[in-house]
This record gives C-alpha cells, sequence and structure tokens, in this order.
C-alpha cells in the first residue's frame, strides 16, 4: 500500500491531512505495518490540548506498545472513539477509517515542515 | 561483546516466508509470519506449525538411566515404565529451585530423551552431567535434532495423512516412529505447548526443511511464530521459564506440585519441596484477568494500592480479547475473584485473580 499524497507526514510516523484549519492524524501505513496487529488505542478527550512533538496518546499490539506524537500544536476537536471497540481499523485502514484525532491548528506553518508521501516513503525506506 | 545468533534448520524456510526474526534465548527466531493473531487463531481453528528446533535434547543412556533420573527430577518415571510413554518434570536444585521444565520421553530400553528449553541448555546439561555416575551415557544431540511442533483441532489429520494409513497415532503423551511421506524416519511425540491436540515431530535437523515444506502443502496449516506460542501457552496457563518459574522459585509456589508426586522422595530438593508443602508457600503463582490492556512482564500488580507483586509473563488473549497475566502474590491474595490493579505506565487497569486455563474451549478440553 502506497501512503497517500494527498498528505504529510511526520518523522513519527503519524499522517496529517488538512482541511482548512483542520488537522486530521493518523498513524501511517508503515508503522501500522510495523506494529503489527493493533489490540488497544489510548486518545485523549476532545478539548485536550496537544504540543507538536509531545505524546498525545498510546497504541498497542500484541508484541509493543508505541507512544503517539503529535505532529502539530492544537486544540483536539474530535476524537475517532470507535477505534476503542474495533483498533484493528488501525491495520485494515490507516489513511481513512483509523484516523485517531482531528486537531484545530495553532500555527498551520507546522503543516509545511512535515515530510511529502514521497519524502516519507525515502525516509521509511532510508530506515 | 555479544555472541552470534544461532539459527536453527529451518531459518531459510523463515525468511522466505516473510518472517518477521528476533533474538530468543541466544537463537535468531521467528516471532511472527502473517501476524501473531492471526496465527494464534489459525492454531485455535486449524493447524499451525512452530519450529522448535531451538529446543534441547539429551539422550540418557544406560543401566543406571532410570535410578539417575529418578534421583535428580521431580516426577515419578514409574509412572512412564512402559516404552513410548511421557511426562512433565522438573529438574530441580539442592534448594528446591527450579532449573529447567522437562519433557522425559521412555524413548527405549535403559534410554531416555529428554526435552528442555534452549535457555538452560548448558546449564541442565552440566548439572546432569556433574551428578551422574560415570559409566551413564549423557549425550548433547541438540544440533543434530530438528522439532517442529504442529498443533490445532486439524493436526492430527494433517499427520496422518503424512505419516500413511497403516500408521497408529501414540495415545496422548506417548512418542513413536512414522515414516512421513513414505521416505523421512521420524518421533512422533503427541504433545504440545498449546492447549490444542497435536505433535511435535522429533527428527534428524538435516531433515527438517523437508518436513516443514511437506506440512506447509497441506492448505489448512499456517506457519505459526514465537509471538503466538507464548499468546497460546499463557491462554493455557502453561508456565514458561524464566518468567514463572526460576532459580530461585520452588515448585509449590509455582503451583506445580502435581508434578513432584507426595509418594515419592530422595530426589533432588525433594526436601526443600517437602517443606514448603507443608508450611505452605508465602507467594502463588496467580492469573489474573486484566482490562482494557496489556500487563507485560515486570509491571506492578496492586492491591488497594500498595505493591503486592509483579506480572510474571503477560499478554494479550486473543480468544478472550482481553489481557492475561501471570504474577506471584502473597498466597492470601492468589484465591480466585480477588480484586487487584496492574500498574500499566501512567494508569492503573482492572484484574481479577482466575482460575487457569483462561481459555476451556480448545480441542484437548473435555
Amino acid at each position: 500500500m502506497a501512503h497517500p499524497s494527498d498528505r504529510k507526514y511526520s518523522n513519527d510516523h503519524e499522517w496529517v491531512l488538512v482541511d482548512g484549519d483542520t488537522a486530521t492524524v493518523g498513524i501511517s501505513h508503515f508503522a501500522q505495518d510495523q506494529l503489527g496487529e493493533v489490540v488497544y488505542v489510548d486518545l485523549p478527550s476532545e478539548g485536550d490540548s496537544v504540543n507538536a512533538g509531545e505524546t498525545f496518546g498510546e497504541i498497542e499490539s500484541v508484541k509493543s506498545v508505541s507512544e503517539l506524537y503529535a505532529p502539530l500544536t492544537g486544540e483536539i476537536i474530535a476524537v475517532n472513539d470507535s477505534l476503542g471497540d474495533t483498533p484493528e481499523v488501525v491495520n485494515s485502514d490507516p489513511h481513512a477509517a483509523g484516523w485517531m484525532i482531528k486537531v484545530r491548528m495553532d500555527d498551520p506553518s507546522e503543516y509545511d515542515g512535515l515530510m511529502t508521501a514521497e519524502e516519507y516513503d525515502d525516509f521509511v525506506t532510508a530506515g | 561483546m555479544t555472541d552470534a545468533l544461532r539459527r536453527t534448520p529451518l531459518y531459510e524456510e523463515h525468511l522466505a516466508l516473510g518472517a518477521r526474526m528476533v533474538p530468543f534465548a541466544g537463537w535468531e527466531m521467528p516471532v511472527q509470519y502473517a501476524g501473531i493473531i492471526e496465527e494464534h487463531n489459525a492454531v485455535r481453528s486449524s493447524v499451525g506449525i512452530f519450529d522448535v528446533c531451538h529446543m534441547a535434547e539429551f539422550r540418557v543412556f544406560g543401566f543406571g538411566a532410570f535410578d539417575f533420573l529418578q534421583r535428580m527430577l521431580t516426577n515419578d518415571l514409574h509412572r512412564i515404565s512402559e516404552l513410548g510413554q511421557a511426562q512433565y518434570t522438573l529438574l530441580l536444585d539442592e534448594d528446591g529451585g527450579i532449573i529447567d521444565d522437562l519433557i522425559v520421553y521412555h524413548s527405549g530400553d535403559l534410554e531416555y530423551l529428554v526435552i528442555a528449553n534452549a535457555s538452560n541448555r548448558d546449564a541442565d546439561f552440566d548439572w546432569l552431567k556433574q551428578h551422574a555416575p560415570a559409566d551413564l551415557e549423557i549425550v548433547d544431540e541438540s544440533d543434530r535434532t530438528g522439532l517442529i511442533a504442529v498443533q490445532g483441532p486439524k493436526a492430527l489429520e494433517v499427520i496422518t495423512e503424512l505419516a500413511g494409513p497403516e500408521w497408529q497415532l501414540p495415545p496422548r503423551f506417548r512418542i513413536g516412529e512414522a515414516m512421513l511421506d513414505g521416505k523421512v524416519p521420524v518421533l512422533i511425540a503427541h504433545t504440545g505447548y498449546t492447549g490444542e491436540d497435536g505433535v511435535e515431530i522429533v527428527c534428524s535437523a538435516s531433515m527438517a526443511p523437508a518436513i516443514w515444506r511437506l506440512l506447509l502443502s497441506f492448505p489448512e496449516v499456517t506457519p505459526a511464530g514465537l509471538g503466538a506460542r507464548d499468546t497460546l501457552r499463557l491462554e493455557m496457563g502453561y508456565h514458561l521459564y524464566g518468567n514463572d518459574m526460576d532459580r530461585e522459585i520452588d515448585p509449590i509456589s509455582a503451583g506445580l506440585g502435581w508434578v513432584c508426586p507426595k509418594s515419592k522422595s530422595g530426589y533432588m530438593g525433594s526436601e526443600a519441596v517437602a517443606r514448603v508443602r507443608e508450611q505452605g508457600p508465602d507467594r502463588k503463582l496467580a492469573y489474573l484477568l486484566v482490562e482494557g490492556a496489556i500487563p507485560r512482564p515486570g509491571f506492578p500488580v496492586l492491591h488497594e494500592g500498595d505493591e503486592v507483586g509483579k506480572v510474571a509473563s503477560g499478554t494479550f488473549s486473543p480468544t478472550l480479547q482481553s489481557g492475561i497475566a501471570t504474577a506471584y502474590l502473597p498466597a492470601e491474595l492468589a484465591s480466585v475473584d480477588t480484586r487487584l490493579d496492574v500498574s500499566i505506565r501512567k494508569k492503573t487497569a482492572k484484574a481479577t485473580v482466575a482460575k487457569a486455563p483462561f481459555v476451556t474451549t480448545t480441542s484437548l478440553a473435555g
């Protein structure tokens, strides 16, 4: 599966899809593949604020647990609560139904600093 | 400086199947192929095969074999007096500490085959050698021996198909000879570590890849890695050496009194076992169901806010869709339905002491 080019990616393997000042955040196909079958996703609440580079949650597979790092700063305006019951969607549809949070961006220029799909593909191949 | 990891005869097979390889007990082993849960479910519903060639095999042969092993091991070898019988047993030190858990097969006249954990291979072998009479032959055959576990409700159909219509499956906990595909001589043990019915194939290491491929030629067979092996065994409450037992732990505290028959005495560690049995253990291995997170080894177990133990084994149960764990707890807290918490990073998860096995719906149940 390719990483879609309609969005950008962070070093921590989150994707960001922007619509106006709202950024939707999830983890990349590459990240879900590395994790293996996801069994728990621990997300923050609506109204919490997140800071670029800081953790906003946790994702757990049978073998390992990883922290989720916010790619942008802002306020959380929506959380994908359905992942509580169906965490496996992060594996089956990481770039759409597996989204995690929506953030109202404080500083849209942070988005510009992220990697394009092409740059991200190079990043994970080199990694 | 680290020693190079060892590879089993099936290493190339794993790479070809796209396995994710990890270091385990000094070996480079497949942790998963398609995914731990998928492989776990394949074993619970069909057949999974596991490379367990890293495990150690010792052959103990001679006129003194029975007396020696009866003195070194906890279980009563009289219970496997017939050729082909097998038993689960423990190797203890003088203080009753567990050196290893083993399966012993009565493989021939005056001969026993011992299968041991890879991580304890040298310790076991040295311990046995050190205590053995000079005229007893104890040979480490691990390098030339292959071991493949075939487990799942359809495992016996597959093995019967491979062994041919004349072949007789040994009863449960027995080992017998077979000729696979008409040309590969093996021993087949009707044993396993998953809670499903199935066998373990003991073969010459050089034949292991051919047998592995024969098994995979059946569409119902899925290769399964160490990840699924761990989730499967923990769902059954089977112990794992290094997590659930070690030299600091006696068999009674570990809940393994059933492999230390009261009727047997005079074996290495037996006085310590009798003492703990008499006094009752201070701490006992308990089984925990944990809600909403995966309890991993080392996580603190809390009772009313106080730490009372640590997770020994812990994982996610694909069958129950819940966290499951073992932990050594003060005996008074180890009884079923006791409410506890497990500290999981920044939060706590609710835990309840449960009865083993966690899963009671396998092909071996009932």
